[in-house]
């Protein structure tokens, strides 16, 4: 019985180097991670890539397959693969250290620029404060929170590849989270923060890193919404 | 001025210019179909404050409005910026309102 093969094409290198194709087992139900290591245990054990939980927690994976940023631990062949060829490459936007790898140094320097941290209004010493899960604010930091850091929505944004300044749609998913904790000490600080140039007014609303998020989330939607409470904070004469 | 500050001034020189854009276009469509000649059409506008009030809200809108957007295409395309944006910006805001200006004066001024 002829073996039911896939051809995977490899990206090889850094910022220059070239796809490499290997003959790939097509199993049943497997994953672009499982394609991936396949190749690393039996072909090329020089082969570079990341991954850690393979359950679609941490965010290691993230790689381009097939023109398209995905969580490869949970994206299966047979969803994406196109006409028995798959091509997989490191993720868009960030620059390459080897093979499938990327240097993620750049996308949580965003992180930090948009004011990712967290500023107490309280000490630990104070009662907690009592937040209702139905308030809208909180609503609003539930639907933005489950984000695991993963690069996709990074990676799928044009406005990040054409403006080095951009913050980028999961950093700002970040501050939308932040400007909706009502516990958050500095909302006029974070507001004006990510009101600078390359700040949340530079999202186009092209919709990508919302169709290829792979866990859901809306990170159009939070810059909107960071859009508009600037604006309102400027009528207001609250931002700078 | 703060990429806040010209998200503002786009937005609401886009909401003004909206209807200002139909009613251009629908004037343009009427004056066609009319087969109103140059004359015709000068001698309604020539000394119309609403005319002028109109066209001169008009060209103001487009003045603030273009050149944020020129901005941001050359920003993203050129890789541009910094002051000598800024001072592009500025400049296309007053090349737009000197011409501007002068259509507008050219069809409602005279009787002024």
């Amino acid at each position: 019985m002829v073996e039911n093969m896939l051809d995977v094409e490899i990206w090889r290198g850094k910022e220059t180097g070239r796809f490499e194709t290997y003959r790939v087992p097509n199993g049943s139900s497997q994953t672009i991670l499982d394609v991936v290591t396949w190749v690393q245990r039996n072909v090329e054990p020089a082969l570079a890539y990341r991954f850690a939980c393979r359950v679609g927690m941490c965010g290691s994976c993230a790689m381009t397959v097939n023109g398209r940023p995905r969580w490869t631990c949970r994206s299966h062949v047979s969803k994406v693969v196109k006409s028995g060829r798959l091509r997989i490459e490191p993720l868009y936007n960030m620059p390459r250290i080897k093979d499938l790898v990327v240097d993620m140094t750049p996308f949580f320097e965003k992180w930090q620029a948009a004011r990712g941290q967290f500023k107490p209004s309280i000490t630990r010493f104070d009662p907690m404060e009592r937040i209702s899960p139905d308030s809208m604010r909180r609503r609003a930091v539930d639907a933005g929170i489950e984000c695991i850091n993963c690069g996709v929505c990074h990676a799928a944004c044009d406005v990040v590849a054409w403006n080095n300044d951009y913050l980028g749609p999961a950093a700002l998913n970040r501050s939308w989270t932040l400007a909706n904790d009502e516990r958050d000490a500095d909302r006029g600080g974070l507001l004006s923060t990510i009101s600078r140039s390359g700040g949340c007014h530079s999202c186009h609303t092209h919709g990508s890193c919302v169709e290829d998020c792979p866990v859901g989330l809306n990170p159009a939607a939070g810059i909107a919404g960071l859009k508009r409470m600037t604006l309102t904070g400027l009528l207001r004469g609250d931002l700078g | 001025m703060t990429d806040a500050r010209l998200y503002l001034l786009q937005r609401a020189t886009a909401v003004l210019l909206a209807p200002l854009v139909l009613v251009h276009l629908g004037l343009i469509l009427h004056a066609v179909e009319a087969g109103l000649s140059a004359a015709e059409i000068l001698q309604r506008t020539r000394g119309s404050i609403a005319w002028a009030t109109f066209y001169g809200l008009f060209v103001l809108a487009v003045a603030v409005h273009a050149p944020i957007g020129l901005r941001n295409v050359a920003r993203e395309w050129l890789a541009w910026g910094g002051r000598w944006l800024n001072w592009a910006t500025f400049l296309m805001g007053v090349l737009l309102l000197w011409l501007g200006a002068r259509a507008v004066w050219a069809v409602v001024g005279g009787g002024l």
